[in-house]
């Protein structure tokens, strides 16, 4: 860390990490309510609680993404945060919104599209906390050092506000409503969040391996070329049942499949890079979650979306458990191993510590990783059964579901083990290691 | 990666490429919207369709059903929620037992889901089944391939 501003990002990657817990917790709630029904069954309906874990999901990975962002910039651009002031009240402003949000819910104030529930005033607070956010990073930047990185940074951040002004688009014809709807999704997470992914990547491939700039923006350009000339027209792999014309089962199927090169890019960039840096960093742990990311967003988004992605597979399992198990893989993959990665590699710069906590972090790398990996197979064998038994045989929804107890079980197993991953890195961020405090009490004299 | 191909090489291919690419798409976007548009001539969002999509909205049934295989998993499919209680044979019957349905939730049985209770009046249980049998006659491509959902 080289400058002071940069310690903002405390704030967001504190919040973060406090959000992340709640959408394990919530997630563990509709897990237990998938396999004993009536529990809180009039207390917290499944919906709600629900809304609340994916809600919260989003809301920490965009929030580590503007801790992220705060840590990046200043080092990079070479210069002092804009304002460290506004990305204070930014951040206060954005966790407000986000725990109205919460308590709203928890008494059914809410809207009624999926993943985009908040209340119309809520949704315009985050317009504000973005434009704060692109205001502050942009101001930095254009007083400062442009580098490719921060470039494609601030293009993804400012996707990702743009085409979030199309949550706020709700037409009454259904069929629309979907079309757009999905602009702020899939645009979101196999567009502009890809450019955010890639960047932070990037920065961290520099400063982990010690590998030429040079090298690393070049092949920064060619990744985020594959996401977006495969993931614009991708899009249409959720247009074929929609109501619109057949033709999206062509593109999309076509443009989809595609959508699996930036993702292997990643993996080939990040090995090589650690093959030819051979720079040995002392932050092992951030390394391996750079490593890891690469790899499970590769099979999260690559390997599990092209499973269901041509429009003949799709039309088979098109909204069962297959789409829950790629949904949980490919976010935990990309989004939330890249955010892990930045902490662990931020966290000890920040506060000034030796990366003392790394076995503990990895020990949650492992765990958390393993409980996902476990839930994603588990969801998997779920969805096929399911795909076959409702339809190629025609059995009913609730029916085929008493089918599944055995895979909610292992889900529910799976659950409570990344929890316990969970818990691991948290503590391993926010706890100083043993060994420094031993350190710091033999150095400091007794006073 | 290849000495031929420079930074601002690939900079520029990327710029360029993503244009291209999302013009395309708008412009194939326009061109379903367009068609969407012209199908609800003869298929149109009534104000009740509407209303019913409202009603759907404000007790976010979405978090535990899917309709045309989106939302969530918890429940049945309710884009073909029509066809399923035989809508298109004996449309009466089929929009009693929907709001029939509806008002005996929760059905309480032990060990299955539930349905939470929704005070729902009765012109906006009228028009949550009209915004159903709307849903099911969108042309999906023949999804679901099942009447099961
Ligand atoms: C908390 C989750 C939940 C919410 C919210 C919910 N439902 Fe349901 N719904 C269910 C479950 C579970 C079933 C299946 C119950 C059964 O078969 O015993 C069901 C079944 C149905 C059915 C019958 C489907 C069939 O094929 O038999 C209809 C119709 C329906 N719901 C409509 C709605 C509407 C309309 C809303 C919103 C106003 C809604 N539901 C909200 C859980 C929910
Ligand atoms: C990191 C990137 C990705 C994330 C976070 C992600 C996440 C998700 C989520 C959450 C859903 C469910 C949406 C809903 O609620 O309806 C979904 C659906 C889908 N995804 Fe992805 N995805 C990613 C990348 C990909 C890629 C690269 C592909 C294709 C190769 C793909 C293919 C699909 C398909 C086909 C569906 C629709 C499933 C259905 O029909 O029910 N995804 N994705
Ligand atoms: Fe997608």
């Amino acid at each position: 860390m080289k400058y002071e501003s940069q310690k903002v990002a405390l704030y967001y990657i504190a919040g973060a990490l406090g959000l992340f817990v709640a959408q394990i917790l919530f997630g563990l709630v509709i897990g237990t309510i998938v396999v004993v029904p009536n529990f809180l069954s009039e207390l917290l309906p499944f919906n709600i609680a629900r809304m609340i874990h994916t809600n919260a999901l989003i809301v920490w990975l965009l929030m580590g993404f503007f801790g992220s962002a705060y840590y990046l910039i200043p080092e990079e651009a070479e210069t002092e945060l804009y304002s460290p002031k506004l990305a204070i009240i930014q951040f206060w402003l954005f966790l407000f919104g986000a725990a109205a949000a919460v308590v709203g819910y928890l008494f059914h104030i809410h809207e009624g599209r999926e993943f985009l529930e908040q209340p119309l005033w809520i949704k315009l607070v985050i317009v504000v906390v973005a434009l704060m956010f692109l205001f502050n990073v942009s101001m930095t930047v254009l007083k400062g050092r442009k580098t490719a990185i921060t470039n494609v940074l601030l293009l993804g951040l400012w996707g990702i506000a743009v085409f979030f002004l199309f949550s706020l688009y709700n037409p009454s014809n259904l069929i629309l409503d979907k079309v757009f709807w999905w602009w702020v999704v899939h645009l979101w997470v196999e567009g502009v969040w890809e450019l955010v992914m890639a960047s932070i990547l990037a920065f961290l491939m520099i400063k982990l391996t010690g590998i030429d700039r040079e090298v690393v923006e070049k092949w920064l350009y060619v990744i985020i070329g594959l996401a977006l000339f495969s993931g614009i027209l991708g899009t249409g792999h959720h247009y074929y049942w929609i109501g619109l014309p057949a033709y999206w089962q062509w593109i999309g199927s076509v443009f989809s499949t595609l959508e699996v090169a930036p993702f292997f890019a990643m993996v080939v960039f990040t090995f090589m890079m650690v093959w030819k840096g051979g720079r040995s960093h002392a932050n092992k742990a951030a390394l391996l979650w750079s490593l890891g990311c690469s790899v499970f967003a590769f099979f999260g988004a690559g390997v599990w979306g092209f499973l269901h992605t041509l429009a003949p597979v799709n039309y088979i399992t098109h909204g069962t458990q297959v789409t829950a198990a790629h949904g949980h893989l490919a976010f935990y993959g990309a989004y939330v191993m890249i955010n892990i990665a930045m902490f662990t590699y931020a966290m000890p710069n920040l506060l000034k510590r030796e990366p003392y906590n790394q076995i503990l972090n990895m020990w949650g790398f492992w765990i958390t990783s393993s409980g996902v990996t476990f839930m994603t197979f588990a969801l998997t064998f779920a969805g096929v059964v399911q795909s076959h038994l409702q339809r190629v045989l025609g059995m009913g929804f609730m029916e085929v579901q008493e089918q599944l107890g055995l895979f909610y079980w292992m889900r529910l197993g799976a659950g409570v083990v990344t929890f316990v991953g969970v818990v691991l890195i948290v503590w391993s961020l926010v706890v100083p290691g043993r060994a420094k405090a031993a350190a710091r009490a033999a150095i400091q004299p007794a006073e | 990666m290849s000495e031929t191909l420079t930074k601002s090489a690939a900079r520029n291919i990327f710029y360029g490429g993503t244009a291209f690419f999302f013009v395309i798409f708008v412009g194939l976007v326009a061109h379903s919207v367009s068609t969407v548009n012209e199908m609800a001539i003869n298929h149109p969002v009534t104000p009740s369709v509407a209303r019913g999509k409202e009603v759907w909205e404000k007790h976010a049934c979405i978090d535990c059903h899917t309709i045309m295989g989106e939302g969530a998993y918890f429940a049945p499919e309710l884009g073909n929620v029509w066809v399923r209680y035989g809508g298109r044979d004996d449309a009466a019957g089929a929009r009693e037992s929907l709001k029939l349905w509806v008002k005996n939730q929760p059905s309480g049985i032990e060990g299955r889901r539930q349905m939470p209770h929704f005070d729902i009046s009765e012109p906006d249980l009228d028009a949550l089944v009209d915004f159903f049998k709307w849903t099911s006659e969108v042309n999906t491509q023949n999804w679901p391939p099942k009447v099961s959902g």
